[in-house]
Parts: C-alpha cells; structure tokens; sequence
C-alpha cells in the first residue's frame, strides 16, 4: 500500500520535458517555508516590543523577576539536542512556564503574597532571560538558535495571556482549591506544550520538506516525555515557590539537571549510533565492492524519497540503517562484482546478496526490521507474493538510480536513469515510488542551479 | 549480587542488626510531633514509602558493579523533613518490600538496613544541626534556616549509601584484587552527582507538601519517571549500538573463515589490559571500540593478496601494510573515537620503529595502539591458522615475553599476562577443518609475529 501523494507529476512528465520544465506546483510551498519561518520571528519581535514597552513603565514583584529570568538564562544555556537534530531548552521552559503561572510566592522579605504580574511582563522577563542564556552559546560561535527561542516565547506567551487575567482569582488560586489551580494550570500547559509542538512541526515540515501531518506527529511522538517532565516540572515549581519563595529554584534545578543528564546521554548514544552504521557502510566501498559514495547516496536518496512519500520518523531511521547497509551481503562474495553495481547481476546472485546481508544484519539482534527491509530489497516490486515492503520498494529504485546515475549531475543522465526506471515500473518498480524519486531528483537538481 | 562471599555475610549481618537495633531504639523515642501511629503521621509514612517503592521498582542497572541505582533518596530526605529521624529510618527499612522482583532475600534485607541507616544518620543530621521537623509553621517558611541542614543531611544519605555498597561489593569478591588507590571513577561521580540532585527533590516534596498535601509525592514521581524512561533509552540504544556493532564487524570477518571472532576477542583482551593499566571506564569503553575495529581496513586489501601462499610481492606488501590506514579512513568520522582512531591507526607500530605504518618508536606509539598490538598478536597466536594449529596459552605468553622491549611495550604485556591470570581466557573454537565450499581462508597471517609475512626481495 503506498501512501497517498502530496505532489503527483504527470506520468506524461517524461524525461526531457522533465528538464527543462520548473517545478511549478512547489513554488507557493517554497515561498511559504520563509513566510512560515518569517511570521514566526515577527510575532516573537511583536511581542518583545510590546513587553518592553508594557514593562518600562515600571516592572512588579522584581525579586520574582530576577529569580525567574536567571533560571531561564541557565535554562537555556543548557540547551538539549534530542534525536533528529531538534533543540529543546527544557529547564528554561520550565522556569519561564512557571513564572507564567504563578499565584502566590513565600518572600523571603515580604512573606506570603498574591503575584500579580501582567503577562507582558512574563514575555519580557522569559525574552531576556533567554536571551541572556544565549549569548554564550553564540560567543561560542554555536547557531544563536533563533527560531527554537521564538518557538518557546510564544508558547510562554500563549500560557501567560490566558493565565494571568485568571490567576487572581479566588476560585483557582484560594488555599482549599490549589486542586482547581492544578486542573487549569494542567490545561494550559498541555495547550503551551501543543503550541509549541505544532510550530515546530510547520518549521521542520518546511525544513525537511516533509509532509505537515506526518512532521506533526514525529514532532508530537519525540516531544511527549520531555513536554510531560516539562510541565509537570512548572506545576512542582509554582507550588514550590508558594511554599518556600523563588529561592526553591535553585533547589529544584538539581533534579532538573539530573533528568537533562539522561536526556543529552540518550540523544548522545542515538547519534553515535547512527554515525557508526554510517562509517561502517563504507566497509563496502573501502573494499571495492561498490563505488565510493554509493552507500551514503543511496541511504540519502531513499530518506528524502521516504519523507516524500510520507513515512514517519522511526521507519525513517529504519531505512536510512537498511539503505546504508543493503551492499553489506556482498561481503560474503568471494570477489567484487565489477563495477559493483548491483542492478547489473542477475535476480538470483542479487536475492543471495540480500539474503546474506540480511543475516549479517540479524546477528545483532536489535535491528529485524532492518534486515527485513535489507532482505526484500531484491524482489520485484510489483507481483512478488508476498508484497516487498515500501521500504524495501524504495531501496531498490534508489539503489538502481545511483547504480544508473553514480554521483554526476548530469541533467540528461539523471533523465535518461529515471526515464529507464519507468520503463520497468509494470514489474521491477514501484511506480509511486518512481514518481516521488523523480520529484527529489528535480528539486536537487533545482536547488542545484 | 550474585554468590555471596562469607565475609559479605558476616558484614549484611552486621549492617542488618545494627539497622534492626537503632530502629528498635529510636521508633520510641521519636519527637513528639512524629510519634508514630498518630493519623498525619501515619498518612505522610505510608505515601513516602509508597514512594520510595515506585521509585525502587525499576532500578536501573550499573553495568560495571553489581548494584543498581534508583531515585529513592527523594523520598527518604522528603520523610527526613516531614519525619524526623525515626520516620526516614522507618521509610527508607521499607524498601525491603521493594517490589523488583528479582531481588534476593539478603538482598532485600540488605538493602532495607542500609537504607534505614543512612535515613536515620541523614535525619539525625537535620536535627543536630537544627533542622524543623514537620510541617512549618504557619508563615513560617522552609526557607532559608533548614536548607542548611538539609544540605547535610542530604550529603550524609548519599555518602551514607555509598559506603555501605561500596563495602558489600568490595567484601564479596575476595578473588579480586581492589588496587589500593580508591579510583574514583567518572560514572561514580555522575552517580553521586545524580543522588545528590534527587536528594535536593526530598525538600521539594517536604515543601509542596505544605500547599497540596500527598500529592506532592505524585507530581514529584512525573519528572523523575521520565528521567528514568530517558535512561532506559540510554541503556536500550547502547545495547544495541555494541550489538550491531559487533555484527558489523563480524560481517567484515566472513571474508577469512579462520580469523572468526578475532575482533571481538582483540576487544576483549585489549578491555583487560586497560582496566588492569587502571584506565578511567570512558577510555576502556574507547578501547574495547578501537579493538573490535582495529582490522576494518583489511577490507580494503585484495582477497587473493590475503589468501596467496608463498612470499608477496613488495606490491602485496604494501597493500597489506596499507591496512591500518584504510580502518582510519572508514572509522574517521565516527566523532567520539577520538583516540580510538589513534589505536586503529597505530596497532602495527613497533616499539622498536619496525612497524608499519609509520615506523614510530617507543613511546610515540599511542598508547591504545601498543595495547591493541598485544591484544592482537597473542589472539593470532592461540588461533588456529591454515598453516600451523594453534598455540597454547603458554606458548603465547612466551612468545609476548621474547617481543616485549622489541615489538610489545615491556609494561603492557606484563599487564596483559596478570590480567590473563585474574580472568582467563576463552580461546576461539578449535577450527575443526575448513567447511569445502570455503576457499576464502588466510594462507599467512598479519598478525602473527611468530611467522612474519614473507616478502620477495625484488632488487
């Protein structure tokens, strides 16, 4: 079964029309990932503005402020990078989170008292306590990470502007009702973490050229457990602060930074991985197996084939494993194919070369579904019983393309490899696989030029 | 734990009365605001020691001791607070109901003394040192005048634990020499780091507890929860990170029947030699990379050179020579290898500047690369070849002895020959013969420093 597309080119589209012809239909899309990108970085500047202007007639509870704009500082200085290359700065969030919604504080001059706060003086304080915290990371010649903090500020934003006209009153802030408060603050902040998760899907969907809904639900699936630790961290730090005053921040960022910890070691590990697999698929290449490159162009051209075709993250990550390692079973193979080119050996020698290189991958016991994929790479896509799956679909028009094309950018060669692989779309290919390969091909091509 | 030593025994003994004996003597005479058996009291133990099971249900495992680790001092400190001594002590005596399963009666009870003990020193602490037991006083505050205390108390808990595991660990592997130097290691600092952060979550929960009552200790259990889901995702991936790694490798051995396994034994043995050098875990955990790695750039030397009977050609020579150079290329962009890659690089330098392929000497030699340089030659050597069985142990040992100085560093090999001692070594398989339809077998080996490579003096 192969997901509905989002661009259908014409199957008339052929070879040397393909060329020449621009890509029409994605012009709108283009333009709309700056706009996307571009409305996001003006409302955040919108909002810092107002703050300022809001917040220059005089600033309340500065204590407060002070405490909850350094914490956010820290926070963002020690910002996380979780798997697929996203920026979180959950400690930052959190303080900013709770600064949004907090009711009462236990000063330590003034003893308990109401928090009474406008919301724009919330954004001005999370601006410029993010902002502090950023300014190491770019003296550090890191990326400034502009857009991830806009993300985070108008989430904040969102939270305060409908908690703070709220937070005076009796019904949810009273000392019988904390559980009320608790419920509200419990919405507000699952609809902060909803904020922020859909933009950073529209800004990745954009980025990576990926399908909206399909970005929104990796984006919803990778940020769960941190928006959960997240958002319950705000509510144990608002009751925290009713209890024992700003001053438990600093007590409460021990805990933070442990789960940070487990979190930067997580993502760190998931990368490693995924750069071992990447050098050690060169094996083949360093052996003369295959040509230099082949492994890597194949495993990035079946990645964007697959996100083209609206594949989710994990199975991504499948494909791009299965795609750098589907040479591996030519290892086995006493002597090199000439040229390496595996489109080029008969259907037998090439199912023996899967099967092999999917045994090799099953030894490791972690990675079936990747060997599964690595496995049904060989058969036909169309008429085999059982049905290969799309992975190994893709794998196999990606693999003949580089096999055809190698790494030129030859626009009549890239026509003439793709025009062959529909020619065999009755049987060998999958012909909506074809289709989306020669979307990529174009645009690479396009953004090329 | 695994098999108990007597003298560990004697020490859980020991630890389990005394733990049994100040509970006896300090339940009754608790302050009066924390005299058990009173309904606030009885509320506040039961949900802190329901907390501290949850938190203990599912330990995560530390790989290199034979303990595990769990974020249960949140809620020994949060009853130190709430409690008083006695209460922790209590608290912390329930982990011996811990529901984990595969937890061993002495272990449990074990477990329970220490985590009384250290509850009742950490309460303690708090009291001595002034701390307000209880929940405050109406406007009054938690802050500033307990943290002081409470800092203590929580730097106590955590010492407290680690000593008394640290002594049962130590006690029950008599077989195994502790080097005298107490190493501290990295991950142990992380572990001391990590309980000393959720020890700083007791006083949170002492505090909430104040504004929202028991659920204090369920909105606590979110944050540490998924902190314990991100380390079982460390774990899982790092399990399959060396899994697939070592598949990797063994699939880049399938192309020489006899030198099956090689890796995974150069990795092995080079592990040994650099925990028994006193090497910190991050660097053992390089090495053990750098040695199941070290021959990827064998690949790269054509099939009928590795297979040829008779001498090479200086050509053939050559390309073999050219090995370690084709590993780097492939391993070189794997970032954290660092000084793996060095190892790679190097494991056929000499100490005498013969090696290939630069011809350093002595201690130019990177040091993971004269440890892989060991690991290799003996694994060569006790592994049957198509030219000659395989050695003995002691042959091989030997035959490291005659090259220390020359091709092996003195020390390294010495540490290699202790570690072997201490652990043993799991020799490969006997080759039994060569399946026939395999022609791809070694007619000379590399490695092998007992029957260099034959070269044709051209000139």
């Amino acid at each position: 079964m192969i997901p509905p597309r989002r661009f259908r080119l014409s199957r008339a589209c052929d070879g040397t029309t393909m060329t020449t012809r621009q890509p029409a239909e994605r012009r709108p899309y283009w333009q709309s990932l700056d706009s996307g990108r571009l409305l996001l970085l003006a409302a955040a500047g919108m909002l810092i503005v107002a703050a300022f202007a809001r917040t220059a007639v005089g600033i309340k509870q500065p204590e407060e402020a002070l405490a909850f704009g350094g914490f956010i500082a820290v926070g963002e200085l020690l910002r996380l990078r979780l798997p697929g290359d996203r920026e979180a700065a959950p400690i930052a969030m959190a303080g900013a989170l709770a600064y949004a919604l907090l009711m009462h504080v236990n000063g330590i001059g003034h003893g308990w008292h109401v928090v009474s706060i406008p919301a724009l003086q919330v954004v001005a304080v999370a601006a410029v306590g993010m902002t502090v915290g950023a300014l190491p990371h770019i003296a550090a010649g890191r990326p400034a990470g502009i857009t991830g903090m806009s993300t985070r500020l108008v989430a904040v934003a969102c939270v305060a502007f409908a908690f703070r006209p709220i937070a005076g009153s009796p019904l949810i802030s009273g000392m019988r009702t904390w559980w009320a408060g608790l419920l509200v603050m419990t919405v507000l902040l699952a609809f902060g973490w909803l904020v922020e998760t859909v933009i950073s899907a529209l800004i990745r969907a954009d980025d990576l050229r990926a399908r909206l809904s399909v970005a929104l639900w990796d984006e919803l699936h990778v940020q769960w457990p941190l928006g959960t630790a997240v958002s319950a961290s705000a509510i144990i730090a608002v009751f925290g602060a009713e209890a024992m005053g700003p001053a438990e921040l600093v007590l409460f960022l021990g805990p933070l930074l442990v789960t940070q910890v487990a979190f930067r070691r997580y993502a760190g590990i998931r990368a490693t991985y995924l750069q071992t697999v990447r050098a050690l698929s060169r094996v083949t290449e360093v052996g003369g197996y295959v040509e230099s490159g082949h492994s890597r162009r194949v495993s990035n051209l079946a990645v964007t084939v697959g996100r083209e075709l609206g594949m989710t993250e994990p199975d991504l990550l499948d494909l791009e494993y299965a795609a750098l390692m589907h040479d591996i079973g030519q290892l086995s193979l006493r002597d090199p194919i000439p040229g390496g080119a595996t489109v080029l050996v008969s259907a037998a020698d090439q199912e023996r070369i899967a099967e092999l290189g999917a045994d090799v991958i099953r030894q490791a016991g972690v990675l079936d579904r990747v060997a599964e994929l690595v496995r049904c790479q060989s058969w036909p896509s169309r008429g085999h019983d059982p049905a290969p799956p799309i992975g190994s679909r893709i794998i196999r028009a990606a693999n003949a393309f580089d096999d055809l094309v190698g790494s030129s950018t030859d626009r009549d060669q890239v026509a003439a490899a793709l025009e062959r692989l529909r020619l065999d779309t009755a049987r060998e290919y999958d012909p909506g696989v074809v289709d989306a390969l020669s979307v990529v091909a174009e645009h690479r091509l396009a953004s090329r030029l | 734990m695994g098999r108990v030593s007597r003298a560990a025994w004697l020490y859980i003994a020991v630890v389990v009365t005394a733990a049994a004996a100040s509970l006896a003597l300090v339940v009754p005479m608790a302050q009066p605001k924390g005299v058990p058996g009173t309904g606030r009291w009885c509320v506040e133990f039961t949900v802190l020691a329901l907390l501290l099971l949850i938190c203990d249900s599912v330990p995560t495992p530390l790989a290199a001791r034979q303990s595990a680790w769990s974020p249960s001092s949140s809620a020994t400190l949060a009853a130190v607070v709430l409690l008083g001594p006695a209460g922790a002590a209590l608290v912390g005596a329930a982990s011996v109901l811990s529901p984990f399963r595969q937890l061993l009666l002495v272990e449990r009870l074990f477990n329970g003394a220490m985590n009384a003990l250290s509850g009742l020193a950490a309460g303690m602490a708090f009291v001595a040192l002034g701390g307000h037991v209880g929940l405050p006083l109406p406007g009054h505050s938690y802050f500033p005048h307990n943290i002081g205390p409470f800092a203590v108390a929580a730097v106590v808990h955590v010492l407290a634990n680690h000593l008394l595991v640290w002594a049962v660990l130590r006690l029950n592997r008599p077989e195994r020499r502790v080097p005298r130097k107490i190493r501290v290691e990295s991950s142990l600092a992380l572990l001391l780091a990590s309980d000393l952060g959720y020890a700083a979550l007791g006083l949170v929960i002492a505090a909430l507890w104040q504004v929202i009552g028991p659920s204090a200790a369920v909105l606590v259990l979110v944050p540490l929860f998924v902190a314990r889901w991100a380390m079982g995702q460390f774990a899982e991936q790092q399990r399959a990170y060396a899994a697939t790694m070592a598949a990797l490798c063994q699939a880049v051995e399938t192309k020489d029947f006899y030198t099956r396994g090689h890796s995974e034994r150069v990795s092995r043995g080079s592990g040994m030699i650099a925990r028994h050098v006193g090497m910190r875990p991050e660097r053992i955990d390089a090495i053990m990379v750098a040695g199941m790695l070290h021959d990827v750039g064998k690949l790269g030397v054509p099939t009928k050179v590795l297979q040829k009977t008779g001498p090479l050609t200086e050509e053939e020579y050559a390309a073999i020579q050219l090995h370690p150079m084709r590993g780097l290329e492939i391993v070189k962009e794997i970032g954290f290898l660092n000084e793996a890659r060095a190892g790679i690089m190097f494991h056929h330098e000499r100490l005498d500047g013969r090696g290939y392929p630069m011809g350093f000497a002595g201690h130019e030699i990177p040091e993971f690369a004269r440890i892989i340089a060991v690991a290799d030659a003996f694994d060569s050597m006790t592994s049957t070849r198509s030219y000659r069985e395989a050695r003995g142990i002691d042959e091989a040992v030997d035959e490291l002895r005659s090259g220390a100085g020359s091709q092996f560093d003195p020390l390294l090999v010495e540490a290699f020959i202790a570690a072997l001692e201490r652990d043993g070594w799991r020799l490969p398989e006997p080759a039994v013969s060569v399946p026939a339809d395999r022609d791809t077998v070694t007619a000379q080996d590399h490695d092998d420093p007992t029957a260099p490579l034959q070269v044709v003096e051209s000139l």
